[in-house]
């Protein structure tokens, strides 16, 4: 029992330090940033690496939620005459909860992981520590532009997310289910509000995209530098990042939509 | 107490170690070194793997701080730099690391551009002059496209000197710059440390455990182990030492004073406690 108690004041410890650690280090970061915004090249290379690779996994998954969506909802409505309604349905799943919420995860996945794997490859064969010698700091060439290109990219992929998953749904309801073509837009256009609805789920993947990046260059950069540190970090990246998703989506969620 | 002249003669010594002390958690590497580095020489420091060499090196780039003791590199005081001025002396010291760190998302020729384009507004047409003449200095102007991934160790190694000296530094530390070389690339690095140290006035630092390529050029070494300085001198002087620890090691026999084992439990027993 005591060993028990011992135990968990120790990993308790451990994690408030790490979050002290991580802290200071999103501070380094953000301090880099006016210096990311004066050299774009570095940024752009990095939003073609952390955003443009992630959309094709983006779009695939996006099209086949918005079709499930669709189906499922169709067979709930259709019992209530309200097969109508089927666009409304898919369209507020999918941009208050579901754009957001999954694109994090396969966020953190794509783009989150291979942001670890990567700057843990850095540090483990010496180049960050070459960087620094040569008078650059790595926080600013290497950190900074990484970060505010995951903040970037993430909600715009989230709102493609949405919007393919959309026609998704209009496919599956409209052109496979005969649900009438007008009705889906009407009443979408009708049903979902821009700022109760799109702009809240637009933060939502703006907090998501945050912490799913800072996560993963923080583990990246605080990687044991050895080839097994490397891959226990990028594991690390994708774990904790679900886990803040899902939870940070849960408190969100309250906030906005629970009055 | 510093003299701030500027004359060569008053700052014979460009770094200073005194009295340096520092430990990894229970091991320690250093207990009480003291070191001078001259101005324009060649200076090799040599031990046996794990003495911390490299770790010397990082000290003195102010990568590490010491638990006690001064590092004083062209009169300044490493470990009490704040950032901005310990990034301005290190835009005078290159450093050759033993794995090379090459950036490897970017090919040789931007690698050793990198930091002419990080720390001047040249242009373009002059950075690729600057890079093709160091790059013709270490033998790979032709070399210039390839991928960090395709370069040979002792490759990288030269591309890393080639970047070293891209901001024509006042010092260059290298860290184990013979190993992987093979015969031919071994005798014109030897050539091209000495020649650049001598036409570029650089001074440099080489850490290694290859006796023989590093007496060639040396003109000063000393000798680290277990923490300490065991020997000093000019290579003649390092030859004809008294002492058995230095002989031991620069002869390379395997029996003397310096133990090949890291410090271990009475064998027998080891293996008798199964
Ligand atoms: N990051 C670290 N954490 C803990 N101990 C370390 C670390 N890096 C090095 N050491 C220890 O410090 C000692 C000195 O290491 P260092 O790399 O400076 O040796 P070296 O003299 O350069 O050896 P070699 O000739 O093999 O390169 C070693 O015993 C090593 O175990
Ligand atoms: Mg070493």
């Amino acid at each position: 029992m005591l060993e028990w108690l011992r135990e968990l004041g120790r990993s308790g410890i451990g994690f408030f330090e790490k979050l002290g650690r991580s802290s200071l280090f999103l501070l380094k970061t953000l301090a880099g940033l006016p210096g990311v915004i004066l050299r774009p090249r570095l940024l752009i290379a990095q939003l073609l690496s952390v955003g443009v690779l992630s959309m094709p996994i983006i779009v695939v998954s996006g099209l086949f939620v918005g079709m499930v969506l669709a189906l499922q909802g169709y067979n709930t409505l259709v019992d209530f005459g309200a097969e109508e309604s089927l666009g409304v349905a898919v369209a507020l799943s999918m941009v208050r909860e579901l754009g957001p919420v999954v694109t994090g995860l396969l966020f953190a996945g794509r783009a989150g992981s291979a942001l670890t794997a990567e700057i843990g490859l850095m540090k483990a064969t010496e180049q960050l520590a070459g960087m620094e010698m040569m008078a650059v700091d790595p926080m600013h060439r290497v950190i900074a532009p990484r970060f505010l290109a995951g903040f970037i990219s993430m909600p715009l992929l989230a709102l493609m997310f949405s919007a393919v998953g959309i026609y998704g749904g209009h496919f599956v309801g409209v052109g496979l289910l005969g649900v009438d073509e007008g009705a889906y837009w009407a009443q979408m256009q009708a049903k979902v509000d821009l700022h109760g609805d799109v702009v809240n789920g637009i933060i939502k993947s703006i907090a998501f995209g945050w912490v799913a990046t800072w996560i993963a260059v923080f583990e990246g950069y605080d990687t044991v530098p050895t080839s097994e540190g490397v891959s226990r970090a990028t594991t690390r990246t994708v774990v904790y990042s679900a886990f803040a998703i899902l939870a940070l989506d849960f408190v969100l969620t309250a906030l906005m939509f629970g009055d | 107490m510093q003299d701030t002249a500027t004359s060569d003669t008053a700052h014979e010594t460009l770094v200073k170690i005194r009295g340096l002390y520092f430990a990894r958690g229970e091991r320690v590497i250093f207990d009480g070194v003291d070191l001078d580095i001259p101005r324009g020489k060649v200076t090799a420091i040599m031990g046996p793997s794990g003495t911390g060499k490299t770790t010397l090196l990082r000290l003195i780039g102010g990568q590490l701080q010491p638990d006690a003791g001064s590092i004083e590199v062209d009169g300044e005081q490493v470990p009490e730099l704040g950032r901005a001025a310990l990034y301005r002396l290190r835009r005078r010291m290159g450093m050759l690391f033993q794995s090379g760190a090459l950036l490897t998302d970017l090919p040789v020729f931007d690698n050793v551009a990198f930091p002419l384009r990080e720390h001047t507004r040249l242009p373009e047409s002059m950075i690729r002059d600057l890079v093709l003449m160091k790059l013709q200095a270490v033998g790979l102007r032709g070399a210039r496209d390839l991928q960090p991934a395709e370069l040979s160790g002792g490759m990288a190694r030269r591309v890393a000197l080639a970047r070293a000296i891209a901001l024509d530094p006042m010092m260059i530390m290298y860290d184990e710059p013979f190993t992987g070389q093979d015969p031919i690339s071994m005798a014109a690095l030897v050539q091209l440390i000495r020649l650049l140290n001598d036409t570029l006035g650089l001074t440099s630092i080489i850490v290694s455990h290859d006796v023989q390529e590093t007496t060639a050029i040396s003109d000063y070494i000393y000798v680290i182990s277990q923490g300490k300085v065991v020997g000093q001198g000019t290579p003649e002087e390092l030859g004809k030492t008294d002492s058995d620890w230095v002989r031991q090691f620069m002869q390379g026999l395997p029996d003397g004073p310096v133990p090949f084992h890291y410090p271990a439990p009475d064998y027998r027993e080891d293996l008798l406690n199964a």
